[in-house]
């Protein structure tokens, strides 16, 4: 057995552990919170009490032992419908995230290596979609090409990947210009692989703090489109589009839309700080930007 | 003299280019759909002729840069179109709902700018304090919280339970300016929460930036007070970013307020937008679409012009 290197490695994994541990009480809320979604998500189907869309009990019905939360306006369990909008809501905004890193980043490093009129082209149409606001040209896209599912995670996906184009091809052009990239390119190396290989190891840190940014964002954009009706349609369980169906209680003072919009906020607010705090330790930062 | 008005000229020039794109954006968005505005109306009954018909009476016969170009020139002309829905002139409608929408903006830019600024000017004076740390985590979380959670939040609070304003906000033309201000405080409210925490995270950003130069420190080894170093030496130059902040946040009011007129029920551009998405009413979702972009791009153009002017080093980029 290797003494030294079991040491080294004990020492990593409890270097991991201590900065954890350091964290301020912000981050760990955040990552607890988060963990706590992840779980509710995966184990829905146990967690929840009745089905999906199911409908259980009469319009409105208070909160009571039988339904815990109430039943919504068409008689189904709010408890079910929220346990099970932790795997819909933020499923959907995760793969749409996932599909706008991967179109975004692989763009906007690719932009950075080439270079030439090959990103200008590409910034160019980038600077033309950001100038239209991301939720109204959403609106218009989603009028054209029909409210489904599929559609949404398309646009918002399109959409967004123009910001993250913007920041992956920002920060791979200051890695582009080391040296080791130009000896790499003078060794006869593919473009792909001084993309995969010598650029995207370096702009990993500011990549992963901008999922969390995105994410956020995303969840939000869905969330406010189902909010308007326009987003994830019925039946499937989605918070936004819970608050719009039970918000007319709230004038008779009942909490209940409250829940699945704090549902959202939570979730958000958590990774946001998660993400400051990631961003702090990896930039050094003293203050924020 | 002279760079700050070819400045102006090529911004305003870039500015139009990207007006005259998006408005191509949105009408060949609209192209691209299978089939058309008349099928649209007639609906999936219809028979082949009288599609035709309808389509030669709208013009959609007519090749599209064609089209594009009497729409362009109508729009310049103040005439939209007529609704699918209604039958109505898009112009009609859009014209009050769209002041509505300037009011609500403007209203919650009147209160949001003079406390964000207040807001951050303390953040920086009190650095690290339990004042500061508060602060810093109050906005990253109203940053992070969707509108309608803020709106039934305030509703909830300050109108169902303390009763002191109305959850709806049905204004009219007609409808006198106090009250007016009255029925629309919630609303606002809403929207100043979403955007203060941007505006005073920047205004506190810009201050603290600039606390390291060293003529703040020349000030402070003058012996002067904290809160005069700030008023008198950081804050003349650090209102570049923060003007730019501002105006950037009210292209975000004007945008942001589709959420907030829905909840409140808000006879503004953005319900109108909803509304029409709702009912696939094309003309009209492209006139709102049009209206609300070219709001967006001419607000971040003058945040672009402003900062400029009030910096002179960005007239000559490296």
């Amino acid at each position: 057995m290797n003494a030294p290197a079991d040491k080294l490695n004990m020492s990593k994994s409890a270097v991991a552990w201590r900065e954890l541990k350091r964290a301020p009480f912000s981050a760990k809320f955040g990552l607890v919170v988060i963990i706590g979604y992840i779980l509710v998500a995966i184990f829905a189907p146990w967690l929840a009490p009745y089905g999906e869309a199911e409908i259980v009990g009469g319009q409105f019905e208070l909160w009571s032992e039988q339904f815990l939360l109430g039943t919504d306006n068409l008689g189904r369990d709010m408890l079910t419908r929220i346990i099970y909008g932790a795997r819909n809501t933020v499923g959907i905004a995760l793969v749409t995230t996932v599909f706008a890193f991967l179109l975004g980043g692989i763009c906007g490093i690719l932009a950075a290596v080439l270079g030439g009129w090959i990103d200008q082209v590409m910034s160019r149409i980038v600077d033309v979609l950001m100038a239209i606001p991301v939720l109204i040209f959403a609106m218009l896209l989603l009028t054209i090409f029909g409210t489904a599912i599929v559609n949404m995670i398309i646009i918002i996906g399109v959409l967004d990947s123009t910001r993250v184009f913007r920041i992956s091809r920002a920060v791979s052009l200051n890695v582009v210009v080391m040296d080791y990239i130009e000896s790499a390119r003078l060794r006869g190396e593919g473009i792909f692989w001084i993309a995969i290989r010598e650029v995207l190891p370096n702009i990993t840190a500011p990549l992963v703090a901008e999922f969390g940014l995105r994410f956020c964002f995303v969840f939000l954009t869905i969330s406010a489109l189902s909010f308007l009706g326009l987003g994830i349609q019925p039946p499937t369980a989605d918070w936004g589009s819970m608050v719009r169906d039970t918000a007319d209680l709230i004038t008779f003072n009942d909490y209940t839309p409250l829940i699945p919009a704090a549902a959202i906020a939570l979730l958000t607010v958590a990774v946001n700080f998660v993400v400051d705090w990631f961003l702090h330790k990896t930039s050094g930062l003293k203050d924020e930007h | 003299m002279r760079d700050i008005v070819r400045m102006l000229a090529q911004r305003l020039s870039l500015g139009l280019l990207t007006l005259f794109v998006v408005s191509l954006i949105i009408f060949l968005g609209v192209s691209l759909l299978p089939g058309d505005a008349a099928q649209a109306m007639l609906g999936q009954a219809a028979t082949p002729e009288t599609v035709a018909a309808l389509r030669k009476e709208m013009g959609l016969d007519l090749p599209p840069h064609i089209r594009y170009i009497e729409w362009l020139g109508g729009i310049l002309q103040g005439d939209f179109g007529t609704s699918i829905a209604s039958k109505r002139e898009i112009s009609d409608l859009i014209g009050s709902r769209f002041a509505n929408t300037l009011f609500l903006a403007l209203y919650a830019a009147c209160i949001a700018i003079p406390l964000a600024l207040i807001l951050g000017i303390l953040a920086a004076l009190y650095r690290n304090s339990l004042y500061d740390r508060t602060v810093n985590v109050v906005t990253l979380s109203s940053i992070s919280t969707p509108e309608f959670f803020v709106a039934y939040i305030l509703v909830l609070l300050v109108s169902v339970k303390a009763g002191w304003f109305p959850s709806l906000a049905n204004v009219s033309i007609d409808t006198p300016f106090l009250e007016r201000m009255y029925k629309t405080f919630l609303p606002a409210i809403t929207l100043t929460l979403v955007v203060l925490a941007h505006m005073m995270r920047m205004t506190r950003a810009a201050i603290i930036n600039l606390l390291a130069s060293p003529y703040i420190e020349m000030a402070r080894l003058k012996g002067m007070t904290r809160q005069r170093v700030i008023t008198h030496h950081a804050l003349p130059n650090a209102w570049a970013p923060i003007v730019n902040v501002i105006v950037i946040n009210l292209a975000y009011l004007v945008v942001g307020v589709v959420v907030v007129e829905v909840v409140f029920v808000y006879p503004g551009l953005g319900q109108l937008l909803v509304d029409s998405v709702q009912r696939r009413d094309l003309p009209v979702v492209q006139a709102c679409c049009l209206v609300f972009a070219a709001t967006y791009v001419l607000l971040n153009l003058v945040a672009d012009i402003l900062s400029i002017l009030t910096n002179p080093r960005l007239l000559h980029p490296k």
